[in-house]
Protein backbone atom coordinates (compact mmCIF):
# COMPACT_ATOMS: atom_id res chain seq x y z
CA UNK A 1 0.00 0.00 0.00
CA UNK A 2 1.12 3.21 -0.98
CA UNK A 3 1.87 5.98 1.67
CA UNK A 4 -1.09 8.46 0.04
CA UNK A 5 -3.67 5.33 -0.80
CA UNK A 6 -3.77 4.23 3.52
CA UNK A 7 -7.89 3.09 4.70
CA UNK A 8 -9.13 5.61 7.50
CA UNK A 9 -8.34 2.41 9.94
CA UNK A 10 -4.54 2.36 8.83
CA UNK A 11 -4.27 5.85 8.90
CA UNK A 12 -5.49 6.10 12.23
CA UNK A 13 -3.60 2.97 13.50
CA UNK A 14 -0.33 4.91 11.91
CA UNK A 15 -0.53 7.82 14.07
CA UNK A 16 -1.60 5.62 17.42
CA UNK A 17 1.71 4.16 16.72
CA UNK A 18 3.77 8.03 16.71
CA UNK A 19 4.88 7.12 12.83
CA UNK A 20 3.58 9.71 9.84
CA UNK A 21 0.60 8.24 8.12
CA UNK A 22 0.20 9.33 4.82
CA UNK A 23 -2.26 12.68 6.16
CA UNK A 24 -2.98 13.62 9.21
CA UNK A 25 -6.04 11.59 10.11
CA UNK A 26 -9.40 13.28 10.66
CA UNK A 27 -12.21 12.97 13.38
CA UNK A 28 -15.20 14.72 12.32
CA UNK A 29 -17.28 13.70 15.65
CA UNK A 30 -20.75 14.48 14.10
CA UNK A 31 -24.05 13.37 16.00
CA UNK A 32 -27.03 16.09 15.34
CA UNK A 33 -25.91 17.02 12.10
CA UNK A 34 -27.15 13.60 11.07
CA UNK A 35 -30.21 14.76 11.51
CA UNK A 36 -30.19 17.45 9.53
CA UNK A 37 -28.98 15.19 6.60
CA UNK A 38 -31.96 13.21 6.80
CA UNK A 39 -34.30 15.91 7.41
CA UNK A 40 -35.53 14.88 10.88
CA UNK A 41 -36.08 16.37 14.17
CA UNK A 42 -33.22 15.52 16.73
CA UNK A 43 -35.55 13.02 19.11
CA UNK A 44 -36.54 11.51 15.56
CA UNK A 45 -33.48 10.83 14.23
CA UNK A 46 -32.31 9.05 17.51
CA UNK A 47 -35.22 7.32 17.81
CA UNK A 48 -33.88 4.52 15.41
CA UNK A 49 -30.92 2.62 15.14
CA UNK A 50 -31.17 2.87 11.37
CA UNK A 51 -31.70 6.64 10.75
CA UNK A 52 -28.22 6.80 12.63
CA UNK A 53 -26.49 4.23 10.49
CA UNK A 54 -27.64 6.21 7.38
CA UNK A 55 -26.57 9.32 8.56
CA UNK A 56 -23.32 8.22 9.88
CA UNK A 57 -22.39 6.67 6.27
CA UNK A 58 -23.81 9.96 4.73
CA UNK A 59 -21.55 12.45 6.82
CA UNK A 60 -18.58 10.40 6.20
CA UNK A 61 -19.01 10.28 2.78
CA UNK A 62 -20.16 14.03 2.60
CA UNK A 63 -16.94 14.90 5.01
CA UNK A 64 -14.54 12.69 4.03
CA UNK A 65 -13.36 12.26 7.52
CA UNK A 66 -11.73 9.13 9.11
CA UNK A 67 -14.13 7.50 11.73
CA UNK A 68 -17.13 6.51 12.39
CA UNK A 69 -18.89 7.90 15.84
CA UNK A 70 -21.61 5.77 17.05
CA UNK A 71 -22.17 8.56 19.78
CA UNK A 72 -26.02 8.97 20.20
CA UNK A 73 -26.28 12.18 22.88
CA UNK A 74 -24.83 11.89 26.49
CA UNK A 75 -27.86 11.27 28.88
CA UNK A 76 -28.40 7.69 27.06
CA UNK A 77 -26.85 5.93 29.62
CA UNK A 78 -28.73 7.38 31.96
CA UNK A 79 -32.09 6.77 30.16
CA UNK A 80 -30.70 3.24 30.87
CA UNK A 81 -30.82 4.38 34.25
CA UNK A 82 -34.25 5.05 34.43
CA UNK A 83 -33.50 9.00 34.02
CA UNK A 84 -35.43 11.50 32.00
CA UNK A 85 -34.02 12.89 28.99
CA UNK A 86 -35.08 16.47 27.63
CA UNK A 87 -34.52 16.80 23.77
CA UNK A 88 -34.03 19.90 21.97
CA UNK A 89 -34.94 20.54 18.61
CA UNK A 90 -31.12 22.90 18.12
CA UNK A 91 -29.07 20.74 20.54
CA UNK A 92 -27.96 17.95 22.52
CA UNK A 93 -30.31 15.88 24.58
CA UNK A 94 -29.93 16.74 28.17
CA UNK A 95 -30.02 14.68 31.30
CA UNK A 96 -33.70 16.05 33.31
CA UNK A 97 -33.84 15.57 36.97
CA UNK A 98 -31.16 13.76 38.38
CA UNK A 99 -32.22 10.24 39.75
CA UNK A 100 -30.16 10.37 42.86
CA UNK A 101 -32.17 12.63 45.33
CA UNK A 102 -30.85 11.40 48.44
CA UNK A 103 -27.09 9.85 49.51
CA UNK A 104 -29.32 7.00 50.99
CA UNK A 105 -30.11 6.18 46.92
CA UNK A 106 -26.85 4.64 46.35
CA UNK A 107 -27.15 2.23 49.00
CA UNK A 108 -30.04 0.38 46.66
CA UNK A 109 -28.58 1.02 43.54
CA UNK A 110 -27.86 -1.32 40.78
CA UNK A 111 -26.78 -1.28 37.43
CA UNK A 112 -28.98 -1.59 34.53
CA UNK A 113 -28.39 -4.76 32.44
CA UNK A 114 -27.20 -2.66 28.57
CA UNK A 115 -28.26 -5.82 26.88
CA UNK A 116 -31.27 -5.25 28.12
CA UNK A 117 -31.95 -1.48 28.04
CA UNK A 118 -34.17 -0.51 24.91
CA UNK A 119 -31.68 2.84 24.68
CA UNK A 120 -28.27 1.02 24.90
CA UNK A 121 -30.09 -1.88 22.70
CA UNK A 122 -30.10 0.95 19.87
CA UNK A 123 -26.78 1.96 19.72
CA UNK A 124 -25.45 -1.82 19.68
CA UNK A 125 -27.58 -2.34 16.89
CA UNK A 126 -26.49 0.99 14.88
CA UNK A 127 -22.68 -0.16 15.57
CA UNK A 128 -23.40 -3.64 14.29
CA UNK A 129 -25.08 -2.49 11.29
CA UNK A 130 -22.12 -0.18 10.64
CA UNK A 131 -19.56 -2.50 11.09
CA UNK A 132 -21.25 -4.46 8.08
CA UNK A 133 -21.27 -1.24 6.32
CA UNK A 134 -17.73 0.21 7.26
CA UNK A 135 -15.87 -3.58 7.41
CA UNK A 136 -12.18 -2.57 8.29
CA UNK A 137 -12.20 0.64 6.78
CA UNK A 138 -12.78 3.00 9.22
CA UNK A 139 -12.47 2.76 12.91
CA UNK A 140 -16.05 3.04 14.65
CA UNK A 141 -15.50 4.75 17.73
CA UNK A 142 -18.02 3.73 20.80
CA UNK A 143 -18.20 6.14 23.50
CA UNK A 144 -18.96 5.92 27.44
CA UNK A 145 -19.08 8.27 30.29
CA UNK A 146 -16.54 7.26 32.74
CA UNK A 147 -17.83 6.16 36.38
CA UNK A 148 -16.10 8.88 38.05
CA UNK A 149 -17.98 11.32 35.76
CA UNK A 150 -21.28 9.73 35.46
CA UNK A 151 -22.88 11.06 38.29
CA UNK A 152 -22.83 14.71 37.68
CA UNK A 153 -25.62 13.46 35.27
CA UNK A 154 -26.98 10.68 37.99
CA UNK A 155 -27.10 13.22 41.01
CA UNK A 156 -26.61 16.69 39.56
CA UNK A 157 -23.29 18.16 40.10
CA UNK A 158 -23.53 20.05 43.59
CA UNK A 159 -24.51 16.71 45.46
CA UNK A 160 -21.89 14.94 43.45
CA UNK A 161 -18.99 17.41 44.88
CA UNK A 162 -20.79 17.34 48.55
CA UNK A 163 -20.50 13.09 47.69
CA UNK A 164 -16.95 13.12 46.72
CA UNK A 165 -15.85 15.05 50.01
CA UNK A 166 -17.94 14.37 53.02
CA UNK A 167 -18.99 10.85 52.21
CA UNK A 168 -15.93 9.09 50.94
CA UNK A 169 -17.84 5.59 51.36
CA UNK A 170 -20.99 6.45 49.66
CA UNK A 171 -18.90 7.69 46.78
CA UNK A 172 -16.70 4.16 46.64
CA UNK A 173 -20.24 2.46 46.03
CA UNK A 174 -21.19 4.62 43.69
CA UNK A 175 -17.92 4.17 41.96
CA UNK A 176 -18.06 0.04 41.76
CA UNK A 177 -21.66 0.07 41.12
CA UNK A 178 -21.10 2.71 38.12
CA UNK A 179 -17.57 1.00 37.12
CA UNK A 180 -19.73 -1.97 36.50
CA UNK A 181 -21.81 -0.55 34.34
CA UNK A 182 -19.09 0.98 32.30
CA UNK A 183 -17.23 -1.88 31.62
CA UNK A 184 -20.12 -3.93 30.57
CA UNK A 185 -21.38 -1.06 28.26
CA UNK A 186 -18.23 -0.40 26.81
CA UNK A 187 -17.45 -4.43 26.02
CA UNK A 188 -21.30 -4.75 24.18
CA UNK A 189 -20.17 -1.84 21.75
CA UNK A 190 -16.69 -3.55 21.09
CA UNK A 191 -18.69 -6.93 20.83
CA UNK A 192 -21.21 -5.43 18.49
CA UNK A 193 -18.52 -4.33 15.94
CA UNK A 194 -16.89 -0.98 17.76
CA UNK A 195 -13.04 -0.61 17.27
CA UNK A 196 -12.43 1.32 20.13
CA UNK A 197 -14.14 2.97 23.46
CA UNK A 198 -13.89 6.96 23.93
CA UNK A 199 -14.17 7.54 27.80
CA UNK A 200 -15.37 11.18 28.53
CA UNK A 201 -14.11 11.72 31.87
CA UNK A 202 -14.79 15.66 32.02
CA UNK A 203 -14.75 15.23 35.83
CA UNK A 204 -11.22 14.25 36.12
CA UNK A 205 -10.43 17.16 33.76
CA UNK A 206 -8.06 19.95 35.84
CA UNK A 207 -10.76 22.51 35.49
CA UNK A 208 -13.05 20.76 37.70
CA UNK A 209 -10.32 18.99 39.98
CA UNK A 210 -6.70 19.47 41.18
CA UNK A 211 -4.26 16.60 40.39
CA UNK A 212 -4.51 15.97 43.85
CA UNK A 213 -8.02 15.02 43.72
CA UNK A 214 -7.67 13.15 40.64
CA UNK A 215 -4.94 10.95 41.39
CA UNK A 216 -7.04 9.74 44.70
CA UNK A 217 -10.54 9.54 42.57
CA UNK A 218 -10.63 9.67 39.12
CA UNK A 219 -6.96 8.46 38.34
CA UNK A 220 -7.73 5.48 40.44
CA UNK A 221 -10.89 4.74 38.94
CA UNK A 222 -9.35 5.16 35.41
CA UNK A 223 -6.53 2.18 35.94
CA UNK A 224 -9.08 0.04 37.54
CA UNK A 225 -11.93 0.48 34.66
CA UNK A 226 -9.54 0.90 31.87
CA UNK A 227 -7.78 -2.40 31.48
CA UNK A 228 -11.25 -4.45 31.88
CA UNK A 229 -12.16 -2.70 28.74
CA UNK A 230 -11.72 -5.82 25.63
CA UNK A 231 -9.97 -2.84 23.12
CA UNK A 232 -8.18 0.48 22.82
CA UNK A 233 -9.78 3.28 24.57
CA UNK A 234 -9.42 7.10 24.15
CA UNK A 235 -9.71 9.48 27.11
CA UNK A 236 -11.85 12.61 26.25
CA UNK A 237 -11.71 15.45 28.63
CA UNK A 238 -14.78 17.11 27.02
CA UNK A 239 -13.43 20.72 26.89
CA UNK A 240 -11.60 20.51 30.15
CA UNK A 241 -7.92 21.09 30.96
CA UNK A 242 -5.41 18.58 31.12
CA UNK A 243 -1.83 19.62 30.99
CA UNK A 244 -0.83 19.37 34.39
CA UNK A 245 -2.37 15.13 34.82
CA UNK A 246 -1.20 13.84 30.82
CA UNK A 247 1.50 12.43 32.38
CA UNK A 248 -1.11 10.44 34.95
CA UNK A 249 -3.49 9.75 31.86
CA UNK A 250 -1.02 8.20 30.11
CA UNK A 251 -0.50 5.27 32.98
CA UNK A 252 -4.18 4.54 33.10
CA UNK A 253 -3.24 2.73 30.18
CA UNK A 254 -5.64 4.78 27.51
CA UNK A 255 -3.93 5.25 24.04
CA UNK A 256 -5.37 9.11 22.87
CA UNK A 257 -6.17 12.16 25.18
CA UNK A 258 -8.72 14.70 23.42
CA UNK A 259 -7.84 17.73 24.64
CA UNK A 260 -9.03 21.75 25.05
CA UNK A 261 -8.64 24.21 23.30
CA UNK A 262 -7.81 26.38 26.22
CA UNK A 263 -4.63 25.05 26.58
CA UNK A 264 -1.77 25.48 23.73
CA UNK A 265 -1.33 22.59 21.51
CA UNK A 266 2.44 22.69 21.81
CA UNK A 267 2.70 22.04 24.46
CA UNK A 268 0.11 19.57 24.86
CA UNK A 269 2.12 17.49 21.87
CA UNK A 270 5.24 18.01 23.77
CA UNK A 271 3.96 16.17 26.97
CA UNK A 272 2.46 13.22 25.08
CA UNK A 273 4.62 12.28 22.57
CA UNK A 274 5.60 8.35 22.41
CA UNK A 275 3.19 8.05 25.08
CA UNK A 276 -0.49 9.79 24.14
CA UNK A 277 -1.94 10.14 21.00
CA UNK A 278 -3.48 13.49 20.82
CA UNK A 279 -7.16 14.38 19.39
CA UNK A 280 -8.31 18.16 19.14
CA UNK A 281 -8.78 20.78 19.93
CA UNK A 282 -10.78 22.96 17.09
CA UNK A 283 -12.80 25.26 19.24
CA UNK A 284 -16.18 24.19 18.56
CA UNK A 285 -17.54 26.96 20.18
CA UNK A 286 -16.48 29.61 18.51
CA UNK A 287 -16.71 27.56 15.13
CA UNK A 288 -20.16 29.10 14.66
CA UNK A 289 -18.69 32.08 13.47
CA UNK A 290 -16.20 30.96 11.74
CA UNK A 291 -16.11 31.80 7.63
CA UNK A 292 -14.23 29.21 5.48
CA UNK A 293 -11.16 31.32 5.47
CA UNK A 294 -11.32 30.67 9.49
CA UNK A 295 -11.65 27.30 9.12
CA UNK A 296 -8.72 26.72 6.92
CA UNK A 297 -6.61 29.16 8.84
CA UNK A 298 -7.83 27.01 12.23
CA UNK A 299 -6.69 24.04 10.83
CA UNK A 300 -3.26 24.80 9.23
CA UNK A 301 -2.62 26.29 12.65
CA UNK A 302 -3.66 22.81 14.46
CA UNK A 303 -1.71 21.05 11.68
CA UNK A 304 1.39 22.90 12.20
CA UNK A 305 1.45 22.62 16.20
CA UNK A 306 0.46 19.16 16.64
CA UNK A 307 0.95 16.92 13.68
CA UNK A 308 4.61 16.72 12.88
CA UNK A 309 5.66 12.83 13.97
CA UNK A 310 2.04 11.77 14.18
CA UNK A 311 0.82 10.81 17.36
CA UNK A 312 -1.96 13.31 16.46
CA UNK A 313 -5.64 13.39 15.05
CA UNK A 314 -7.18 16.33 14.17
CA UNK A 315 -11.10 16.71 15.78
CA UNK A 316 -12.75 19.20 17.91
CA UNK A 317 -11.91 20.18 21.52
CA UNK A 318 -15.38 18.68 22.85
CA UNK A 319 -15.85 15.11 21.54
CA UNK A 320 -19.35 16.70 19.37
CA UNK A 321 -19.97 19.31 16.83
CA UNK A 322 -22.61 21.86 17.98
CA UNK A 323 -25.52 21.84 15.95
CA UNK A 324 -25.02 25.43 15.23
CA UNK A 325 -21.63 24.78 12.83
CA UNK A 326 -22.93 25.03 8.98
CA UNK A 327 -22.47 21.97 6.67
CA UNK A 328 -19.88 24.90 4.62
CA UNK A 329 -17.71 25.25 7.43
CA UNK A 330 -17.67 21.41 7.79
CA UNK A 331 -16.71 21.07 4.61
CA UNK A 332 -14.20 23.93 4.51
CA UNK A 333 -12.33 22.18 8.02
CA UNK A 334 -11.99 18.86 5.93
CA UNK A 335 -11.00 20.44 2.76
CA UNK A 336 -8.34 22.20 4.72
CA UNK A 337 -6.89 18.66 6.17
CA UNK A 338 -6.85 17.26 2.59
CA UNK A 339 -5.22 20.20 1.73
CA UNK A 340 -2.52 21.03 4.38
CA UNK A 341 -2.28 17.57 6.24
CA UNK A 342 -0.46 15.64 3.84
CA UNK A 343 2.58 14.00 5.60
CA UNK A 344 5.82 15.12 5.19
CA UNK A 345 3.95 18.30 7.07
CA UNK A 346 5.71 21.39 5.44
CA UNK A 347 5.60 25.00 7.03
CA UNK A 348 2.83 27.21 6.13
CA UNK B 1 -4.61 41.58 55.97
CA UNK B 2 -2.95 40.49 52.93
CA UNK B 3 -1.61 37.43 55.00
CA UNK B 4 -5.04 36.94 56.91
CA UNK B 5 -6.70 36.51 53.42
CA UNK B 6 -3.91 33.90 52.46
CA UNK B 7 -4.69 31.66 55.91
CA UNK B 8 -8.33 31.77 55.05
CA UNK B 9 -7.79 30.83 51.53
CA UNK B 10 -6.02 27.96 52.59
CA UNK B 11 -8.32 26.91 55.17
CA UNK B 12 -11.13 27.21 52.67
CA UNK B 13 -9.27 24.82 49.65
CA UNK B 14 -8.23 22.88 52.50
CA UNK B 15 -12.28 22.72 54.13
CA UNK B 16 -10.55 23.33 57.12
CA UNK B 17 -13.81 24.64 59.64
CA UNK B 18 -12.19 25.00 62.41
CA UNK B 19 -9.17 27.34 61.11
CA UNK B 20 -11.66 29.76 59.37
CA UNK B 21 -13.98 29.91 62.16
CA UNK B 22 -10.89 30.58 64.16
CA UNK B 23 -10.05 33.56 61.64
CA UNK B 24 -13.35 34.96 61.62
CA UNK B 25 -13.59 35.01 65.21
CA UNK B 26 -10.04 36.92 65.75
CA UNK B 27 -10.75 39.97 62.71
CA UNK B 28 -14.22 40.28 64.50
CA UNK B 29 -12.48 41.33 67.39
CA UNK B 30 -11.21 44.43 65.85
CA UNK B 31 -13.96 44.78 62.88
CA UNK B 32 -17.63 44.99 62.68
CA UNK B 33 -19.58 41.94 60.58
CA UNK B 34 -19.53 43.51 57.11
CA UNK B 35 -15.97 44.66 57.39
CA UNK B 36 -14.74 41.16 57.80
CA UNK B 37 -16.88 39.91 55.11
CA UNK B 38 -15.33 42.51 53.15
CA UNK B 39 -11.83 42.48 53.66
CA UNK B 40 -11.06 38.42 54.46
CA UNK B 41 -14.17 36.40 52.51
CA UNK B 42 -14.61 38.55 49.71
CA UNK B 43 -10.80 38.95 48.36
CA UNK B 44 -10.37 35.04 49.61
CA UNK B 45 -12.97 33.92 47.39
CA UNK B 46 -11.58 36.81 44.85
CA UNK B 47 -8.37 34.94 45.02
CA UNK B 48 -9.85 31.92 44.52
CA UNK B 49 -11.89 32.96 41.28
CA UNK B 50 -8.83 34.25 40.04
CA UNK B 51 -6.95 30.53 40.50
CA UNK B 52 -9.80 28.85 38.45
CA UNK B 53 -9.35 31.32 36.15
CA UNK B 54 -5.67 30.83 36.02
CA UNK B 55 -6.45 26.58 35.61
CA UNK B 56 -4.64 26.36 39.07
CA UNK B 57 -7.43 25.22 41.15
CA UNK B 58 -10.53 23.20 40.50
CA UNK B 59 -14.07 23.46 40.22
CA UNK B 60 -15.00 21.28 42.97
CA UNK B 61 -12.73 24.04 45.54
CA UNK B 62 -14.15 27.00 43.75
CA UNK B 63 -17.70 25.43 44.85
CA UNK B 64 -17.09 23.73 47.97
CA UNK B 65 -15.36 27.25 49.15
CA UNK B 66 -18.31 28.93 48.51
CA UNK B 67 -20.71 27.13 49.85
CA UNK B 68 -18.88 27.61 53.17
CA UNK B 69 -18.49 31.12 52.42
CA UNK B 70 -22.51 31.32 51.93
CA UNK B 71 -23.03 29.75 54.61
CA UNK B 72 -20.31 31.66 57.15
CA UNK B 73 -21.66 34.44 56.20
CA UNK B 74 -25.29 33.65 56.74
CA UNK B 75 -24.28 33.29 60.52
CA UNK B 76 -22.47 36.48 60.55
CA UNK B 77 -25.31 38.57 58.21
CA UNK B 78 -28.55 37.08 58.41
CA UNK B 79 -31.61 37.44 55.77
CA UNK B 80 -32.73 40.54 57.58
CA UNK B 81 -29.57 41.99 59.04
CA UNK B 82 -29.11 45.51 57.64
CA UNK B 83 -25.83 45.52 56.62
CA UNK B 84 -26.98 42.87 53.56
CA UNK B 85 -26.31 44.94 50.57
CA UNK B 86 -29.96 44.45 48.90
CA UNK B 87 -29.24 46.77 46.27
CA UNK B 88 -29.58 46.64 43.42
CA UNK B 89 -32.47 44.59 43.06
CA UNK B 90 -31.23 41.15 41.23
CA UNK B 91 -31.81 37.53 40.53
CA UNK B 92 -30.00 34.82 38.86
CA UNK B 93 -31.16 32.23 36.65
CA UNK B 94 -30.08 29.00 34.32
CA UNK B 95 -31.53 29.58 30.99
CA UNK B 96 -33.49 27.03 29.50
CA UNK B 97 -30.19 24.46 30.73
CA UNK B 98 -30.38 21.99 33.11
CA UNK B 99 -27.24 22.62 34.40
CA UNK B 100 -27.50 24.17 37.40
CA UNK B 101 -23.70 24.09 38.89
CA UNK B 102 -22.29 27.42 37.99
CA UNK B 103 -25.69 29.68 38.48
CA UNK B 104 -25.24 27.61 42.59
CA UNK B 105 -21.56 29.06 42.68
CA UNK B 106 -22.62 32.58 41.61
CA UNK B 107 -25.08 32.86 43.98
CA UNK B 108 -23.24 31.38 47.13
CA UNK B 109 -20.70 33.98 46.07
CA UNK B 110 -22.75 37.05 45.72
CA UNK B 111 -24.31 36.03 49.39
CA UNK B 112 -21.02 35.50 50.77
CA UNK B 113 -20.45 38.92 49.37
CA UNK B 114 -22.74 40.50 51.40
CA UNK B 115 -25.25 40.93 48.61
CA UNK B 116 -29.16 39.44 48.46
CA UNK B 117 -30.71 38.50 45.31
CA UNK B 118 -33.26 35.83 44.26
CA UNK B 119 -32.55 32.25 42.65
CA UNK B 120 -34.96 31.77 39.74
CA UNK B 121 -33.84 28.57 39.20
CA UNK B 122 -34.42 27.15 36.00
CA UNK B 123 -36.45 29.46 33.60
CA UNK B 124 -37.59 29.94 29.84
CA UNK B 125 -37.06 32.63 27.98
CA UNK B 126 -40.75 33.83 28.42
CA UNK B 127 -41.37 32.99 32.02
CA UNK B 128 -38.05 34.96 33.02
CA UNK B 129 -38.88 37.78 30.68
CA UNK B 130 -41.93 38.22 32.42
CA UNK B 131 -40.50 37.12 36.29
CA UNK B 132 -37.55 39.83 35.92
CA UNK B 133 -40.26 42.67 35.11
CA UNK B 134 -42.70 42.06 37.50
CA UNK B 135 -40.38 41.93 39.92
CA UNK B 136 -38.63 44.95 38.36
CA UNK B 137 -35.08 43.98 38.61
CA UNK B 138 -32.26 46.01 37.73
CA UNK B 139 -29.78 42.95 36.88
CA UNK B 140 -30.40 39.88 35.57
CA UNK B 141 -27.44 37.41 35.91
CA UNK B 142 -28.12 34.81 33.47
CA UNK B 143 -25.69 31.19 33.59
CA UNK B 144 -25.59 28.66 30.58
CA UNK B 145 -23.17 25.89 29.77
CA UNK B 146 -24.65 24.48 26.92
CA UNK B 147 -24.13 26.98 23.41
CA UNK B 148 -28.02 26.73 22.25
CA UNK B 149 -29.20 27.95 25.89
CA UNK B 150 -25.94 30.60 25.63
CA UNK B 151 -27.85 32.15 22.05
CA UNK B 152 -31.13 32.24 23.65
CA UNK B 153 -29.81 35.07 25.87
CA UNK B 154 -30.39 37.46 22.76
CA UNK B 155 -34.02 36.55 22.68
CA UNK B 156 -34.67 38.17 26.41
CA UNK B 157 -32.69 41.29 25.61
CA UNK B 158 -34.48 41.50 22.70
CA UNK B 159 -37.69 41.50 24.85
CA UNK B 160 -36.35 43.74 27.02
CA UNK B 161 -35.51 45.96 24.44
CA UNK B 162 -39.23 45.71 22.81
CA UNK B 163 -40.75 45.98 26.18
CA UNK B 164 -38.59 49.15 27.10
CA UNK B 165 -37.43 48.17 30.26
CA UNK B 166 -33.60 48.88 31.13
CA UNK B 167 -32.63 45.21 33.29
CA UNK B 168 -29.25 44.90 33.14
CA UNK B 169 -28.09 41.52 31.79
CA UNK B 170 -24.79 40.07 33.23
CA UNK B 171 -24.22 36.22 31.56
CA UNK B 172 -21.30 33.65 32.35
CA UNK B 173 -20.77 30.32 32.09
CA UNK B 174 -18.42 27.71 29.38
CA UNK B 175 -20.16 28.89 25.58
CA UNK B 176 -18.35 32.68 27.20
CA UNK B 177 -15.54 31.46 27.97
CA UNK B 178 -14.91 29.77 24.48
CA UNK B 179 -15.64 32.26 22.69
CA UNK B 180 -15.45 35.96 23.98
CA UNK B 181 -17.56 37.76 21.19
CA UNK B 182 -20.55 36.01 22.39
CA UNK B 183 -21.29 37.92 25.62
CA UNK B 184 -21.56 41.11 23.17
CA UNK B 185 -23.55 39.25 20.53
CA UNK B 186 -26.40 37.87 22.89
CA UNK B 187 -26.50 41.79 23.49
CA UNK B 188 -25.40 41.00 27.85
CA UNK B 189 -23.48 44.28 29.01
CA UNK B 190 -21.29 42.12 30.79
CA UNK B 191 -19.99 38.97 31.07
CA UNK B 192 -18.59 37.44 34.27
CA UNK B 193 -15.48 34.96 33.72
CA UNK B 194 -15.72 33.45 37.26
CA UNK B 195 -18.41 33.64 39.73
CA UNK B 196 -16.10 36.18 42.17
CA UNK B 197 -15.64 38.23 39.03
CA UNK B 198 -19.37 38.74 39.85
CA UNK B 199 -18.64 41.10 43.20
CA UNK B 200 -16.56 43.33 41.18
CA UNK B 201 -18.97 43.56 37.90
CA UNK B 202 -22.18 43.96 40.04
CA UNK B 203 -20.71 47.12 42.01
CA UNK B 204 -19.15 48.33 39.00
CA UNK B 205 -22.96 48.13 37.45
CA UNK B 206 -24.33 49.89 41.14
CA UNK B 207 -22.14 52.53 40.24
CA UNK B 208 -23.55 52.75 36.24
CA UNK B 209 -27.31 52.96 37.76
CA UNK B 210 -26.60 55.51 40.35
CA UNK B 211 -24.75 57.96 38.57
Amino acid sequence: MSQQSMSSLNRVLTTLSHKEPDRVPFFLLVTMHGAKALGLSIKDYFSSAKNVVEGQIRMQKKFRHDCIYTFFYAPIEIEAWGGEVIYSDNGPPNSGTPFIQSFDDIKTLHPPDVRKAPCLQKVLNATHMLKGKIGDEAPIIGVVMSPFSLPVMQMGFDRYFLLMHEHPDLFDQLMKINQEFCVNWANAQLDAGATAICYFDPVSSSTITTRKLYLNTGYQIACATLPRINGPTATHMASGRCIPILDDIAKTGTGLVGVSSLEPLEKIKSICKGKLTVVGNLNGIEMRRWDTTDAEIAVKATIQSAAPGGGFILSDNHGEIPWEITDDVLLAISHAVHQWGTYPILHM
Amino acid sequence: MERKVISFEEALLSLDHQKLKALIEQSSQTETNIHVVENLIVPALERIGNGWEQGDIALSQVYMSSRICEELVDDMLPVQSPERKNQPKMAITSLEDYHLMGKRIVYSVLRSSGFELQDYGRTTVDTLVNKAIDDKLQILLISTLMLHSALRVKEVNHQFLQKQVNIKIVVGGAPFLFDHNLWREVGADALGKSASASVGLISTIMGELSS
